[in-house]
């Protein structure tokens, strides 16, 4: 499998103290994101964000993980047979993971550069398939992982931390 | 800063959103795409949205990305459930005729830039 990973500057040691210890998470969500059901995508992420608001996370960092999770979502519901989508909400940050079904990304660097799609009709006429969901998510991340390849899984998993 | 109801009544528009009162509503500015990607990376928080899109997904985008009112140019009118949604989610739906240069220049006079 052929992995990607980005880590914000400065994030170097939280996220790996993050990866390492294991800790307990407050509150774990899991929601099912069918293909090509652009009415059920964004439930998880909308859902995400209510609970996130109640507990009082600041709106700038709110809606870095609220962008960065639609977009996710929508790419599992744009591009692979279905997948789930997890958050677990910690103490001091939040951690998304996706994995679909399948077909996988061959070459996860050329999905990286902004206006690269290989989206359908149906998907570019509802306004996605920009090519810049990838680049948003890691844009709003302070860590970012891709494990995939071509006639595989895909996961994609990000790390927000609340302040 | 200018008032959405001032703007409202310059575009000929027309509040989907009854129960969201336009004069409540300050914008400072909009983002104008109809890609949605575009939009959630680069319109910013209390920005107008103007677009032709006028499906569900586009509520969720502008509520991801704080976007308190959507101007859908050309006439297109958003239907029932898009509405119920941009209400549950208290952002206002405004439709024009106009297109969307044409908007978008009002609003830029508008604000004075
Ligand atoms: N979950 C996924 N499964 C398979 N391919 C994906 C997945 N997510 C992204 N991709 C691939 O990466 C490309 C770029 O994704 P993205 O930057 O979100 O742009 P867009 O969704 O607009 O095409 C997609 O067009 C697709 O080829
Ligand atoms: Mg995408």
């Amino acid at each position: 499998m052929a992995e990607y990973w980005y880590i914000a500057e400065g994030f170097e040691e939280k996220v790996q103290s993050f990866l390492t210890n294991n800790g307990e998470s407050e509150v774990d969500m899991m929601f099912t994101v069918p293909e090509k059901d652009f009415n059920t995508a964004g439930k998880g992420s909308s859902e995400v964000k209510n609970l996130l608001k109640r507990l009082g996370v600041e709106s700038g960092v709110l809606r870095r993980i609220a962008v960065a999770s639609y977009e996710a979502e929508i790419n599992v519901a744009a591009h692979s047979q279905g997948g789930v989508m997890h958050s677990a909400v910690f103490d001091d940050l939040i951690h998304v993971r996706f994995e679909d079904e399948g077909p996988g990304i061959g070459d996860i660097e050329q999905a990286m550069v902004p206006g690269f799609s290989t989206a359908d009709d149906l998907v570019r006429e509802l306004g996605f398939g920009a090519g810049l969901g990838l680049p948003n998510i890691k844009k709003n991340s302070d860590a970012m992982h891709i494990v995939s390849e071509k006639g595989s899984s895909t996961l994609v998993e990000f790390i927000i931390f609340f302040a | 800063m200018t008032k959405l109801s001032e703007y409202i009544a310059k575009i000929d528009g027309k509040n989907h959103t009854p129960a969201i009162d336009p004069e409540t509503i300050e914008i400072s500015g909009a983002y104008v795409s109809d890609m949605l990607s575009d939009v959630m990376g680069s319109a910013k928080p209390g920005q107008a949205w103007i677009t032709i899109m006028r499906h569900l997904n586009v509520i969720a985008v502008a509520s991801m990305t704080g976007i308190p009112v959507i101007i859908f140019s050309k006439g297109n009118i958003p239907d029932a459930a898009v509405c119920d949604k941009a209400l549950e989610e208290g952002i206002c739906l405004i439709s024009s005729n106009h297109d969307t240069f044409t908007l978008t220049g009002i609003l830029y006079n508008t604000l004075g830039l």
